[in-house]
Parts: C-alpha cells; structure tokens; sequence
C-alpha cells in the first residue's frame, strides 16, 4: 500500500494546484512541490531496506483474467530511476515558479506536470508488465498535454501531435510485446519475468517479442530512426524540457531495456540490434546537435546523442557495460538538466535562443555562466567532472567491442562521437558565454532572480563532487541500482579518477582535442554541410499525416457519396452473393425437390400471366407515376386472389383492404409529387440495374421453388388441434394472431402505432417553415376540380353507417371464420376515409367526433392490458380465457378474452389509418383551398 | 410460480407510451415525468433481472401459457441480461439529456423514445426467429420516427436513405425466416437448435441460403462493411439523444450475431455448424480499417462519432468472430464500453453544435470550451483504447483473445495499425477544434446542464468500468461460457409442460 | 406447368421488378419497388406453407384437412408491417419534397467542410 501511495500521491495530487491557484502562484507551487516531496519521502523511507538487499512489494488484484494487477515493487534500478524523477521534479517546479509568465495558467501547468511526474514514477516501479504499459501510455498523453501547453502557438501544437503519435506507436508495439513477454514467461509479474530468462530467449516468439518491446523503448528514448520526435518536443515550455530531457520521458525507454536486460540481453539479435542502433543515434544526433542555432535545440539533440550512448552500453551484453550505463544516467541526468535550465535562464534574460545573436554573456550573467559553463565542460568529458568518468567507462567498453568481425568499427565511431560531443559543448561555451559582449540583444540580459538559478546550482554541486570523488558519492547508488539491473553479480571495478594510461584515455584525449579543433573551422564545416540537403521531420511529419487525411478522404468519397442507387446496388449484390455462397456451399442438391406438384390451373396462368405483364409495364412505364399506381394495385389484386386460390381466405381479405387504403394514400401523395419520373439515369447504368435484379428474380425464384417442391414436418399440427379446445376459435389464423402468437399482433400494432404517430409529426410540421412555403405556392390544375362529385357524396355518406356495421360483424366473427380486428378496422378505416375523399376534409373533420391519438393509444392499452389481466391470475402475459355465456335473447354466446384484445387491434388500425390519412388530406386541403382562391381571383 | 420479471422490460415501455399518446399528448412536462420515471422503473427492472440471471440459470416465460415451441417464449439468460442493463442504463442517461432542449423540437419525442426501448427490450428478450423481425421492426420503425424527430432538410434525405436500406434488410429477414422455417417446420430458436442438425442432405442447401441471409440482415444493423452505408449520414444527422440512443441499435445486430449463431447453428448443428464464422471476423478486420479510414477523413466532430462507431463495430465482430469464450467476453465488455463512449461522444458533439442541424462548430462558450475539451480529452482517449480508460482493457482482452485463438498476425496488424490511426484522427481533430480557436474568440452562451451531467456520469461510468475490470470480467466469462454451451438454454426453453405447470395448472 | 412453377416464377418476377424499381434515383419508383419486394417476400412466406387448394384452416367437421396456418399468421402480420412501413416511407418523401422541392434521393455532401479552427471562426463572423 505504502508503494502504491508513492505512484498515487502524484495523481491525488493533481488536482491539488488547479484548486490552490485560487490562492496564489507561490501557493500553488509550494502545494505541488509538497505533493512531490511527500511521495519522494515515502521513497526514501524505502531505502535502508533496498539496500540492505531486501525488495519491497506491493499488489492489488485488477483484472486476474488477463494477469493485469496493481503491483509496485522497488529495487535498486526503480528506487535510483523514482528518486531521479521526483528530487530532478522539486527543482523543475521550484524553477518553472519563476519561468512560467503571469499569463499562464500554473494551475493547469503543475496539474499536466504532476499526472506526468505519477506515470514515470508509475512505470519504474511496476512489478507488472501490462501495468508498466499502461503508465507508458500514461506518460504518452500527459506530455501530449505537456508539450502543447501553449496550444496557441502552431509549433507546440504540432509538436505535441508528433510526440504523441510516435510515442503512441511505441506504445502500441510495447503493449503486443508485453502481452507476447508474458505469455512466453508464463507470467506477468516482474519479479518472476526476471528469473526466467533462459525459457524466454529459448522461446521461437523471442524475436517478435524483442522487436515489439525495442520498438516501444526505441520511440520513447527517440533512437534513430525514431530521433526527429524529440527536437519537436522543445516548443514546450523549457521546465517541462529540462523535465523532459534530463530525468524522465526519454529515460523510459533507456528504463525499460536496463529492466529487460537481464531476460532479452545477451543474444545475437539483442547485441546487433540495439548495440548499432545506439551507436548510429550516438553520432548522428551528435553530429546535428553541432550545427544546430537555438540553444534548446542543441541540447535536445545531445540529448538523444546521450541516450544512444546509453543504449549501445545496454547493447554490449556485458555487465561492466551496463555499470557505465547506470553511472552515466545519472551523470547525464545533472549536467543536462542544469544545462536546459540555464538555457531557459539565458531565453528569459536575453530574449532569444538563438546561439547566433548571443556570446560574451560572461560578464553580463556571470552566475548562470558560471554553472553553465561547468555543466557544459561535465558533458564535454572534461576531467574532474563526473561527464568524464562514465564517458571514460563507455570508450573503454567500445575499445574493445568487435561488431559483425569488425574490431575497430566501435572504437573509431565511439571516439568520433565524443568528439562531436565536446565539440557541440565547446561551441555552447565559447558561443554563448565566452566571446565579446554584444549591443544587440533583444532584451538586456541580466542574472535571474535566486530561485531560477538556485536548482541549477544545485544540479552542479553532485556533477563536480561526483568527478572528484566518485566512489564516495556515486559509489554506492552505482553499485546498487547495477546489480538489480544485471540481477546478478557485479564485475569489480571500481569508479575512479585515475586508470592509469588506458586506450579510454587516449580516445577521450583525441576526442577533446578534435573537439576544440572542429570547432575551429566550424563555419566552414557548417557551410560545406549546408551545400547537401538535409531532411526536414516535422515537414515530413506533416505532410504524411496530411497526406494520410487527403488519402482518406478520397477514398472515403469514392465509396461513400451519398449516392443510395449505389449503395442499394452493393446491399443487393453482398446479400445475393452471400444467399449464394449458402446456397453452393451446402451439400449439393437439384432446385427441384421430390414433393408431388398441384397441376397450373387456367384462371391460375391468366394471373399469372397479367402479373408478369404488370412487372414488365411496371419496369417499362414507371416514369408516369399514375400508370406506376395502377398498376401496383392491379398487382396487389393479383396476390390476394393468388391468396384466395391456395386456401388463404384471412389473407385475401387483409390484402385487398390494405391495397384499398395504400392506394389512397399513394394517390393523395401523388398529389403533390411531381407526376413524373424523370428518364435521367444512362442506358449502361439501366442495364446493370436491370441484370443485377433479373439475377435477384432468379435467385429467389429458386429459393422459392426449392422450398415449395420439398415436404417438411411442421409444428402448426398442435395449433389446428389446439385451435378450438385451446383457444376457443375455429379460424385457426386468427387464433394463432390473437392467442398463440398474440405477441407478435402486439408487436405488429404498435408497429402501426408508431408508424401512425411518425407520420403525424412529420406532416405537423409541413405547414410552416420551408414545406409550408412551398405549400403555400402549390396549385392543382383547374380541369381536375369540384372534388367532391354530388353522386360519390351521397353515395358515401349512405354507406358510412352500412359499412360500419359491417365492420364490426367482420371484427366479432373473426374468431372463428375470416375476419378479425384488423381487417375490421381497415374496413371501417376506409368507410371514414371516403368521407374525407368525397366530401373533403373541413366537412368531415367537422363531423368527425372522434380523436384518431386516443383511438391508437386506447387501442395499444387495451390491448397489453387484456395481456396484463392474466398475470393477475399468475399466468403469462396474453394468457387467454374464454366462456360460452348464456345472454337473453342473444342466447349462446362465446366471449373470449382474446376478443378484447383484437378489439384493440381494431381501434388501433382505424386510428392509425385515420389520422396518417387525414393528416395528410389537410395539407392536401392547404393547396386545395389555395388552388380554389386563386381560380376566384382568375374568374 | 411464474417469474413475471421478464415482461416488465417490454409491459412498461408499452404501457407507458400507449398512455402518452392516449392521455398526455397535449402536456410536454407530464410526457417529461412519465417517461423518466417510467425508464427508471425499466432501469431497475433490468438490475433486477441482472441478478436473477447472474446465478446461471436460464429462465423462460411461455407467453399465453402455450408450451414452446408452438407459443412465443421470452428467455432471460446472462447475455440477455447483460444487454438489457446496458441498453437501459443508456436510456436512462439519454432521456435525462433530452429532457429540455432536444424533446421538444417535434412532437411525440418521450412516446417514440419508450415505443423504441420496448423495442429493443424486446429484440434481446424474445426466443422466436420470427418474433425477433417482429421486434426488429418496432425498434427500427422507431428509431425512423426519433431519427426524423425535429425535421430538416438534410434529416429528412438521410432518413429516406435509413428507411430504405433497412427495409432491405427487413425483407431479407423475411425471406429468410421463410426459408430456414420452409426446411425445419419451426420459428422457436431452441427448437431450431433440436431440429437444424438433423437437416436432410437434400434440404441442407436451401437451410444454409437461409441460415446466411439472415446473417447480412444482422450485419446490416450492425454496420458490417460493406453494409454500413446508412450509418453515418443517419446518426451524423439526426438529433444528439436520437445519436446517443442508437449507439445501442448496432449492438442489437451483433446480439442477435451471437445470439443466432452460437445457438442454433453453433458446434453442434452437424452439417451446418459454425456456418457464419468464416464471414464474420474477415468482415470485423474490413469494418474496423473503413471505420478508422473514416475517423482520418472526419470533416466534424459527428463524422468523428460516427465512424469511431463504425471502427468500434469492427473491433467487436472481430472479437465475436473469434468465437471462443475468451474473444466473446472481450466482445461483450467491449461493446458496454464502446457504447457508454460513443453514446456520450454523440451528446458532446451535440452540445458543440449551434443548431440541431448538423454542422459542428465549437460554440462560443468561455468555461464550458475548457470543459468540453476535458470531455472530449477522455472520451478519444477512450475510444482509441488507450489507459486509464475501459477502452484500453477491452483491446487488451481482445489482443490476447486473438492470440490465443491463433489469429494472432491478422487480429493484431488490424488493432495496433488501426488504433495508431485512429489516435491520430482523434488527436488531429481535438487539437483543431479545441486547441487551434483562441479563447477569447469564445463568447458566452448558455449551455443546458442535463447534458453535461449526463456527459460526465457516462465518462464516470466508463472509468468505473476500467477499474472493476476483474468482477466484470468474472460475470462475462460466465456470459460467454452460457453462450456457447447452449444445452442449458434448450432444455431450460423446451420442458413445456413443466414450466406450464409452474404456471400453477 | 405447376402452380409451384407459377408462384415461383411469379415471385421473381415481382422480385425482379422491385429490385430495378429501387436502384432508382427519384423516391418514388424506390417506394414503388419497395412494395413490390414486400409482395414478393409475403407470397414467398406463404408458400412456405407449401400450396393447397380449397383446404382453408378453419376447423370444420367436414374438412378434408387443412393448410399450414402459421405462414399464413406470419403473412398477416408481415402484411400489416409492411403497410405501416409503406406508409411512413410515403409520407417522408412527400414531407422530404416539400421540405426540399426535389424528390432525388442522393444527400449532398455535408456543407461545412473542415473542422473548426481558429481562422473558420472569423470567416463565421
């Protein structure tokens, strides 16, 4: 719990300056420095037993499925790293106290800065594998909100996309590796992972598993290819630079190999891959850190010099290498922080980075020159320095590392690298410091209050104190965080000023004096370089990704334009295709099954023939839309005889009466549609269309004749018994709509419902606004007036109550012979609606007593409340019951519970028929009374 | 004695809305205080049944008091279960978000809102084949009337393209539905599940034609590319709480996905079994790559939202096409989470819209821009899958899925390159719509509150979800392992008289 | 020639029809094929029944026997779908004509074409 606390405070404590900036700046950093020094205490409060040997740990279960648990634990490597972060965090607050400018928001500054400062914490003290990923991407976001601080200014903006994508990447691959690290070692917990080096280097998923976590590592410690992220990363403000660079993020990755060392190490692909990936960003970024003008700059890319250093030393295998390794990481984490801080300092006091407008600071910021220049001189390699030592410890294990058979590859490349390097900060010294003063810089610069130089001075102290006396100071923190990255023992060395004449030294010489001596002819150098073209990252960073967007977008347009035909074109053909698949790849067998056939009767093929007629009009002539309408009805007539034949008389019915009202409201919709089809589509186009539904025709044409030639076993024996004694009904169908399968009418009504409901609040709407305009300049052509013809008036009005009652008979009678609620109410539905057409809206809404919203709701009500009686006698929903009564006059009479419900069908459909269709005749009546007005006028 | 449980998630909706249109047509605040308090009452019916369903046990519920297979059969078992709370504790939060500014921009909102829950309810309680279209067709016919609530030019033409493609899909359910029952004489899935492994040779080709069909009606709901196409436009232009409550539409495809075939044409349907399988994770890999190509070319923060979804899908029935437990509980944690996300990733782009009508633009609002950029800062990270949010767990889970089916490379290469594209699609559009507008260019406006709590307890519950992974994980394997031994759900469904007779006869 | 072959070919036929009707660019030739690909898919669901004459499900003493009555239920219900759906999809072109005085069905691109940003915010106001 106590380590889980360390990781947490930070997190908890996130929040804390966003609250105590309320309360002033100096507050809110003292809160944050609070928040960082409590969990750096706790931290230390560990030490005594790490370093007597022991390991504390602590777990708590996340997800056992996956193996993902809360568990810390901290030995040497993770104490050394956590104690880096945390104590190099104090100084970067007390620092960006003074460096942020009154205009930004601190709050929002040390919140980012501290949720950053938890996820390293979180990663170097993990115990689990996937845990430690999850900080990893922890880190990825928080310096994405870090490094786009000033998201005003394009450069943090498009830095911080670019370190979050590249590091994102990494993080993706670290998450496969992790997940394929754990698999092999059986486990996901560090601690055992460690001691199983041996299964997991023997395992054949070894090499993807290697490649996927260098990946992750190479990207976060922006290793060649991986380097040009970081330089980018310098648009955010320098404490979180100085943060940045010195201690955390970039460390990550450099963390995770020494982590890994003990399990990956030690092969071939390990040695050859990562050993000339370090040694390839050593010399690279060292070589562009020369020639690079803005200070931060600089120091960025010697940065990733640095960490390739360190990455080829993991790379070597050996365990002296990594001895040098742990030293200079810690060297490397005084010198460069005190560095960027200066740097910062000099921005601040001087108004620019740029080398090339400053020099002869000396006199003018003697303190901040003082540190710089000492700090610079550690990271040159200058002796009595602790950059000396460990650079020292590094050219000798180069000196003698043979690569592929070649013996001096390394010594030579390592030599040339440290020389660049003392170059890079001879150039920061002399160019910046040394030199004659200047008039011309754009502010007057000047030392900086106490506390922005303070933590440099602070930084400077260990980095001469370790030259001098480097087993006193370093001595032990070395040797420890060693031996738990090796997990094993320790070769004897011992860190010291004086070796004696070893080829180190000699290197180290030559590399200081070729150093001095590059840096002497560094302009013609500069202007040879500048003649080749160099690669610009973030140019092409930006291209790719916008190219990667403009790809997309075409793509995205070619298939997704808004086209329906199309995208009608592409459903059809995936569902033929795969109806197909289905069809050839099961068992083989003829369309035609073995089940005797009915003989084609002649009224049958007359049918039969006009409706292939209709399909043909119909493709042919659908461009006159009243033709189309004609003949869709004829069609509808077609099927319900076809009903009829083939002993559906329910269906039959139904079909007809929705024919009737479909027609109605196609007709009023006609109305107002255009009355024709344009012929606008190509012929090609027209043929492909054609071919694509003549194979649809076909295929379901087959389906269906399989189907119909094979005989099968079905259920609804049960409901043909179960009919009369069961449901109280002898029309089977519609005992099965309003009992056996009730729910499926219930399901089908509220269809309607909403249907009905849709359609009124759609055509609500139609008379205001862009519809209702449109409307209101609408016309229908005189010659098709007085719409209300004497003889259909009458004509329906005398009906109206006939067929009412007609309604209601077919609505009882249904149980037990063709009827039923439904095609009762259409029935019923129709008598209204021919009042509406014959006489006109105004007249028949005026008589019309009735509210089509309660008639649907009420019909919808009673119907689930006759479903709901029955679970008052605990039986299911829909459970029906039924009774012959014996009524006077009546005399033997059936009523069952099933009725009540169909009765609700009935008021459901006349309501939904009424008001779609009269809602629909009102707007027609807008035009109507328009037309009406305007032939007035004409008159 | 009877559990009357089960019908409550499809009585109550259906009562409710009946009584909106029947009695409260014409008082916007009653409509607002029935339907809360009715979605609250399903809310808590789901938990209930959560728990009933957590002992393992599948329950049926005979409707009319007739013996499967011949009467329509409601059956609750752990996914079922897991659905329903999903899909109500969504609802919940959307009606709470709609109450106020979006309801009441065209009329019948809360009654289309109720008609559509039944709906759904509905589709992931029933156990009929054909009662499933029966379903299928209420929630799709109210999500058109919630779709076109509110009206507009662009919504009304992207409706028309929703309205038809679907009834596509629906006839196709019917066709199919005919075939499968022109071969085995029944519409109960358990009983399809008795009858399908003893089809003859010479019925087996007409079975399997119908057996896939029904598959492409399901991939159509749930977006599988090629059959995505009426997704964006309609979720880009419909209403935000419409949006937000369709993020659960797609997942009833999938449910009915997995539903289907893993119970009736699962391992053991003989000549049949595991038929859709080879279709449905090439096709998650192809949905998944559209969806992120679609999330780069993002133009809007709705584009954004839609093709998140699209992407999420793919993920999904890559994990459902893995078809063992372990792929279907990654499955099916991701799908809660990818809902919760994209649901509230609907709203917010709602809240950043002027007007109701479609075109993103960061509105004018000095403290709420900040906020919303949190927001927004959490739900990419969500929706790109990366820590702390649930997003990350559930492509972990599906990763490991994947390797230990063997899919490794396929599954894999898709995730990894797609979630490093779709953090870049995310990345680029919050620096652009967040980052690049100075504040001061903000001016104020009033933004409705509702929402934004909404917003928040969703990214809240999402959190939660990332953190209780484990006890979550527990009741989804349990989930995954019912599913695919579907031997309890057939007997538990076909012991007709049995469970008529507990019905007291 | 059997009736199987007749209702078969009919079907396709119809099926054929409403297929062409709805790779149409206008609303109304796609609501036309819409209903013929819903005739198509009822009759194609009651023939699943397989074809009897004159045996209607209606118990009778008398009755030689009787049809499936299930795809026929099915039928009645799907019929009663289908209406409701028709009539919704009328209705929307009709108010998606009125609303936008055409009665083509490709949605145009949406207007605002880039994310928002900084400099669009000025071109807004």
């Amino acid at each position: 719990m106590k380590l889980a606390l360390i990781v947490l405070t930070p997190f908890i404590g996130a929040l804390i300056p966003l609250l105590a900036i309320r309360a002033g700046r100096n507050i809110c950093a003292a809160a944050t420095a609070a928040v960082t020094g409590l969990s750096l205490v706790i931290l230390l409060t560990e030490v005594p037993t790490v370093y007597s040997g022991g390991i504390p740990q602590a777990s708590m279960q996340w997800l056992p499925q996956l193996g993902l648990s809360l568990s810390f634990f901290v030995d040497g490597l993770g104490l050394f790293f956590a104690a880096l972060i945390l104590a190099i965090g104090l100084l970067v607050i007390l620092y960006a106290r003074f460096y942020l400018s009154p205009t930004d928001s601190m709050g929002r500054f040390f919140c980012y800065l501290l949720l950053f400062q938890g996820s390293m914490v979180g990663i170097v003290l993990s115990d689990n594998i996937l845990l430690l990923v999850v900080f990893w991407e922890l880190t990825s976001l928080s310096s994405f909100l870090l490094i786009g601080y000033w998201h005003h200014l394009p450069a943090s903006r498009a830095g911080a996309l670019m370190a979050l994508v590249v590091t994102g990447a990494g993080g993706l691959a670290l998450m496969g590796g992790m997940l394929l690290l754990g698999h092999i070692a059986g486990s996901f917990m560090l601690s055992e992972i460690l001691g199983r080096g041996d299964v997991i280097k023997a395992s054949p998923l070894y090499l993807p598993t290697l490649l996927l976590i260098l990946a992750g590592a190479f990207t976060k410690s922006a290793q060649f290819p991986f380097h040009f992220w970081l330089p980018h990363a310098m648009a955010a403000p320098t404490p979180v630079s100085a943060y940045l660079h010195s201690a955390t993020m970039v460390k990550a990755g450099v963390f995770l190999l020494a982590r890994l060392w003990p399990v990956l190490s030690g092969t071939q692909e390990w040695f050859l891959i990562v050993t000339l990936t370090g040694l390839a960003t050593m010399v690279i970024a060292a070589w562009i850190a020369l020639f690079r003008d803005d200070l931060k700059a600089l120091l960025a890319f010697s940065t990733v010099s640095h960490l390739g250093l360190l990455t080829m030393l993991l790379g070597l295998g050996t365990r002296m290498a990594v001895v040098a390794g742990v030293f200079h990481i810690l060297n490397h984490a005084t010198f460069k922080a005190a560095l960027f801080m200066s740097a910062g300092i000099v921005d601040h006091a001087a108004g620019t980075r740029d080398i090339r407008r400053l020099g002869g600071l000396r006199r003018l910021m003697p303190i901040t020159a003082g540190l710089a220049i000492v700090a610079a001189a550690s990271m040159a390699g200058l002796p009595l320095l602790n950059g000396f030592l460990s650079k020292e410890m590094m050219l000798e294990e180069a000196a003698h590392t043979v690569y592929a058979g070649q013996a001096w590859l390394f010594p030579l490349f390592a030599t040339f690298g440290a020389l660049l390097s003392a170059a890079y900060s001879a150039r920061l010294v002399f160019h910046v410091f040394l030199g004659p003063e200047r008039q011309d810089y754009p502010q007057h610069p000047h030392d900086p209050p106490f506390g922005m130089w303070v933590p440099v001075a602070v930084l400077v102290v260990p980095i001469v104190a370790i030259g001098l006396m480097p087993a006193t100071f370093a001595g032990a923190i070395v040797e420890q965080t060693a031996l738990a990255a090796v997990g094993g023992a320790l070769p004897d060395y011992h860190l010291a000023l004086w070796h004696g004449m070893t080829p180190a030294l000699a290197m180290s010489g030559l590399a200081l004096a070729g150093g001095l001596a590059l840096l002497w002819v560094y302009s013609a150098v500069n202007h040879a370089r500048l003649i080749v073209p160099r690669p610009d990252a973030m140019a092409m960073f930006r291209a790719s990704v916008a190219g990667m967007v403009r790809g997309a977008r075409l793509l995205l347009h070619r298939v997704d334009n808004g086209s329906l035909p199309r995208y009608m074109c592409i459903v059809i053909t995936v569902i033929g295709l795969l109806g197909l698949a289905g069809f050839l790849g099961a068992a083989p067998a003829p369309i035609a099954g073995d089940r005797p056939t009915l003989p084609a009767t002649l009224p049958a093929i007359t049918g039969w023939l006009v409706l292939l007629l209709a399909c043909g009009l119909i493709v042919w002539r659908h461009y006159d839309r009243l033709a189309a309408l004609i003949v869709t009805s004829i069609v509808g007539l077609i099927v319900s005889l076809a009903f009829l034949q083939f002993s559906a008389p329910d269906l039959a019915l139904t079909q007809i009466s929705v024919e009737v009202v479909t027609t109605i409201l196609l007709l009023l919709a006609i109305n107002l549609l255009p009355r024709t089809t344009p012929d606008e589509l190509p012929r090609s186009y027209k043929l492909g269309a054609g071919l694509l539904a003549t194979l649809g025709g076909l295929g379901v044409a087959a389906l269906a004749y399989a189907a119909m030639t094979r005989s099968f076993e079905t259920i609804s024996g049960f409901h043909i018994e179960q009919s009369l004694p069961g449901g109280g009904g002898t029309n089977v169908v519609n005992v099965i709509l309003v009992d056996f399968r009730g729910y499926d009418t219930f399901g089908e009504i509220i269809v309607l419902a909403i249907a009905a409901l849709t359609i009124f609040a759609l055509l609500d709407s139609a008379m205001h606004g862009a519809a209702g305009r449109r409307l209101a300049r609408m016309r229908f052509d005189p010659q098709a007036h007085d719409p209300h013809p004497l003889m259909l008036t009458v004509t329906t009005r005398v009906l109206l109550p006939l067929s009412l009652m007609v309604g209601v008979y077919i609505l009882l009678r249904g149980h037990n012979t063709p009827g039923g609620g439904f095609i009762a109410g259409l029935i019923v539905a129709i008598a209204f609606l021919m009042q509406y057409m014959a006489s006109g809206y105004v007249w028949a809404h005026r008589r019309a007593r009735f509210d089509s919203h309660a008639m649907i709701g009420g019909g919808v009500a009673l119907a689930g409340v006759t479903g709901l009686a029955s679970l008052l006698f605990d039986r299911p929903f829909l459970t029906s019951t039924f009774g012959y009564f014996h009524l006077p006059v009546f005399g033997e009479v059936e009523l069952a519970s099933a009725m009540a419900f169909d009765v609700g069908v009935f008021f459901t459909v006349v309501g939904t028929c009424l008001l779609s269709l009269t809602t629909l005749s009102r707007v027609e009546e807008r035009v109507e009374q328009a037309s009406k007005q305007a032939e007035a006028r004409s008159r | 004695m009877m559990n009357h449980w089960l019908i409550i998630p499809v009585a109550v909706p259906a009562m409710t809305a009946a009584l909106l249109v029947l009695a409260m047509r014409h008082s916007l605040n009653g409509q607002r205080i029935l339907s809360l308090v009715a979605t609250t009452l399903q809310f808590a019916a789901a938990v209930g049944l959560y728990v009933f369903a957590g002992d393992g046990e599948t329950r049926a519920y005979l409707l009319g008091n007739w013996p499967a297979p011949f009467g329509i059969v409601l059956v609750l078992d752990r996914l079922a279960a897991t659905m329903l709370l999903l899909t109500n504790l969504l609802a919940f939060g959307v009606v709470i978000a709609a109450i106020g500014d979006w309801d009441k921009r065209g009329r019948h909102f809360h009654a289309l809102f109720q008609f559509q829950l039944l709906g759904i309810n509905g589709a992931f309680l029933t156990g009929d084949l054909f009662n499933l279209f029966v379903f299928f067709e209420v929630l799709l016919i109210a999500s058109y009337g919630l779709m076109l609530h509110g009206g507009g030019a662009r919504r009304l033409k992207a409706g028309f393209h929703y309205i038809a493609i679907n009834l596509i899909g629906s006839t196709v359910f019917l066709f199919a539905v005919g075939a499968i029952y022109a071969v085995t004489g029944t519409l109960n899935m358990a009983d399809l599940a008795m009858k399908v492994p003893q089809v003859t040779p010479a019925n087996e080709a007409l079975l399997s034609a119908g057996a896939l069909l029904l598959l492409t009606v399901f991939a159509i709901k749930s977006a599988m590319v090629p059959l995505h196409w009426w997704l964006p436009p309609t979720y880009g232009s419909t209403s935000p709480p419409a949006a937000a409550l369709f993020a659960i539409m797609t997942k009833v495809g999938v449910y009915s996905i997995i539903r289907v075939y893993a119970l009736i044409f699962g391992a053991d349907a003989g000549p049949l079994a595991g038929i859709a399988t080879p279709w449905i994770l090439p096709a998650g890999i192809l949905t998944l790559v559209l969806g992120t190509i679609g999330v780069l070319a993002a133009r809007s923060l709705l584009d954004l939202a839609c093709y998140s979804l699209i992407a999420s899908m793919g993920t999904l029935l890559m994990a459902v096409g893995l078809t063992t437990a372990a792929g279907l509980a990654a499955a099916i944690y991701y799908a809660i989470q990818s809902t919760i996300v994209s649901a509230a990733l609907f709203l917010l782009a709602g809240l950043l819209v002027q007007d109701g009508k479609g075109q993103t633009r960061l509105v004018r609002i000095p403290q709420p821009a900040t906020l919303f950029a949190g927001f927004y800062f959490l739900l990419a990270i969500a929706m790109v899958g990366m820590p702390p949010m649930a997003g990350f767990i559930g492509k972990l889970l599906i990763l490991e899925a994947g390797r230990a089916a063997s899919y490794t490379t396929a599954v894999w290469t898709a995730m990894l390159v797609t979630s490093l594209l779709l953090i870049v699609g995310f990345a680029r559009a919050g620096i652009r719509t967040f980052w690049r507008s100075p504040r001061a260019a903000l001016s104020a406006r009033r933004v409705p509150m509702r929402p934004i709590l909404v917003i928040a307890a969703m990214i809240a519950a999402v959190a939660a979800l990332s953190l209780l992974a484990g006890p979550v994980m527990d009741d989804l394997v349990a989930t995954a392992e019912q599913i695919l031994a579907p031997q309890r759900y057939i007997a538990t469904v076909l012991r007709p008289r049995l469970a008529s007779d507990l019905a007291g006869e | 020639m059997s009736m199987e072959f007749l209702m078969a070919t009919g079907i396709g036929a119809l099926t054929v029809a409403g297929i062409y009707l709805i790779l149409l660019r206008r609303t109304f030739p796609v609501v036309v094929g819409l209903s013929f690909l819903s005739y198509a898919v009822n009759v194609f669901l009651f023939t699943m029944g397989r074809l009897a004459i004159d045996l209607p499900p209606i118990v009778s003493a008398g009755a030689a026997g009787y049809t499936d009555p299930l795809p026929q239920a099915l039928v009645l219900t799907a019929i009663v779908i289908t209406f409701g759906m028709t009539a919704l999809i009328v209705v929307l072109s009709l108010r998606t004509f009125l609303e936008t005085g055409s009665d083509d069905v490709t949605l145009a691109a949406r207007s605002d074409d880039e994310l928002p940003s900084a400099h669009r915010d000025e071109a807004v106001r």
